[in-house]
């Protein structure tokens, strides 16, 4: 139970400080707002790209892509705007299991308020037609979580190792491929309405995928914490 | 420890390694349609695979036991492990795509098992870049132990589950039987099986060389 009560508590101090700057928040919004616009322009400048037959897909895949890079820069954050002498506070004062988690949490939370933010100003930008709206709503918070479990442990990882983000990107890539691959085929399959349960397995296996992840965070970070 | 320094298992691993040269190459295969002679490759291309599984269960162990311990050994022995495992990884990718090219038209035909492994591929070399963009040793043996276990599992979901589930040209994938139900026989089995264990054993054989010399290049620099 203390390990419950220290992650709400460090869940809680998380939320607090993101709501006094909101800095975060703002920012990845921003990230997704501009680059979403920047897609517009630049799709735009095609005559016909609206009508044309890749449209659905391309839609689907920009999406997951933008998602991807904006998950990146938020969540690479997460350890990086620890000072050392705070790390050191919670080091003192909290179980490494609760830090890892809570961040984590925190994460999800967040990444699952923009995305589907982000889903809102994808479509008004790009109008498309999502035959199953609620399973694609569904399948993109299923998806921010997936991506906050994996950017979590690997922005832990790369903090420690001087904290750029290239190695952010290389460390975490290869990992979390084929969650996006799972992610880009169920929410095909939802956009074009094929029937639910025909994308369980798919399901089962990015949850699989995020038990692993979270399981091996978990072990792994009491050793990463203490330099 | 004393395992490596003797030699029976590497005289072993060569006695083998040339009867499944001969062997594959003379003993009677199954006729198959489309596959013909190329089913001679099994013996060379998942005993790469398989050999590589061993070196990377090898270098995790040590990367787990390096977290316990603390000893700088444990982490030569798990990165030069590594090392000997992304080399197999070659092998087997190049065994792999010669054979695909003969059976499936293509070097590289976007298949999710070669897709799958290639990534599995950056994943390890992400691993020796995390090495490298690190200078303090112990720090960096530490965060590349923690990166290394955190590694494996994705690696054996690459490699091991994700393409069962796709539609894959792969044998004992996306639905297609793998060799050792149908198409194999027993004659193969002479020869498949000691392969999987004399290229695991000189898998281990070649990293244990690598460890050594780095080893001595380790007592070489230290302070005495």
């Amino acid at each position: 139970m203390k390990l419950a009560g220290q992650t709400i508590e460090l869940l809680k101090k998380e939320i607090i400080l993101e709501w006094r700057s909101k800095y975060a928040f703002n920012g990845i919004l921003l990230y997704i707002v501009s680059t979403v616009f920047v897609c517009y322009i630049s799709f735009n400048l095609n005559p016909g790209f609206k009508q044309s037959a890749g449209y659905p897909i391309v839609w689907n895949i920009l999406f997951w892509i933008i998602m991807l890079f904006a998950s990146v820069n938020a969540i690479a954050k997460s350890f990086l705007q620890e000072s050392k002498a705070r790390l050191l506070y919670y080091y003192t004062i909290a179980h490494p299991q609760a830090i890892i988690l809570s961040k984590t949490i925190y994460n999800t939370l967040l990444m699952s308020l923009l995305s589907v933010l982000a889903l809102v100003v994808y479509l008004l930008f790009f109008p498309n037609k999502v035959d199953d709206i609620l399973y694609y709503f569904m399948v993109v918070l299923l998806g921010s979580m997936s991506f906050s479990t994996v950017f979590t442990m690997i922005s832990a990882i790369a903090s420690k190792a001087g904290n750029n983000g290239t190695l952010m990107a290389i460390l975490s890539f290869p990992v979390v491929i084929p969650v996006i691959l799972i992610l880009v085929k169920v929410s095909k399959a939802a956009m074009d309405g094929i029937d639910r349960s025909l994308s369980l397995n798919n399901i089962g296996t990015l949850l699989a995928i995020n038990v692993i992840v979270i399981a091996s965070s978990l072990i792994l970070f009491p050793f990463l914490w203490r330099d | 420890m004393k395992f490596i320094y003797k030699t029976w298992w590497k005289v072993l691993a060569v006695v083998i390694i040339f009867y499944t040269l001969i062997a594959g190459f003379l003993l009677g295969v199954p006729r198959l349609e489309i596959l013909h002679e190329t089913i001679r490759n099994t013996y060379f291309h998942v005993p790469m695979w398989i050999a590589m599984f061993t070196v990377f269960t090898v270098s995790v162990i040590y990367s787990i036991k390096y977290l316990q311990t603390g000893k700088e050994e444990h982490d030569l022995i798990a990165v030069e492990a590594a090392n000997t495992g992304i080399f197999f990884f070659v092998l087997g990718l190049i065994t792999g795509m010669l054979w695909a090219k003969y059976t499936w038209g293509e070097f590289w035909s976007n298949d999710p098992k070669q897709n799958s492994a290639a990534i599995a591929f950056l994943l390890y070399c992400a691993y020796l870049v995390l090495r490298n963009s690190i200078d303090e040793e112990q720090k960096r043996a530490k965060i590349s132990a923690i990166y290394n276990i955190f590694a494996f599992p994705i690696m054996i979901v690459l490699i091991m589950v994700l393409p069962r589930m796709t539609d894959s040209l792969h044998p004992g994938n996306g639905g297609n039987p793998a060799f050792g139900k149908l198409d194999m026989d027993n004659r193969m089995r002479m020869v498949l099986y000691p392969a999987f264990i004399a290229w695991s054993l000189m898998a281990v054989w070649i990293a244990t060389i690598r460890y050594r010399i780095r080893l001595i290049e380790h007592k070489k620099n230290a302070i005495n």
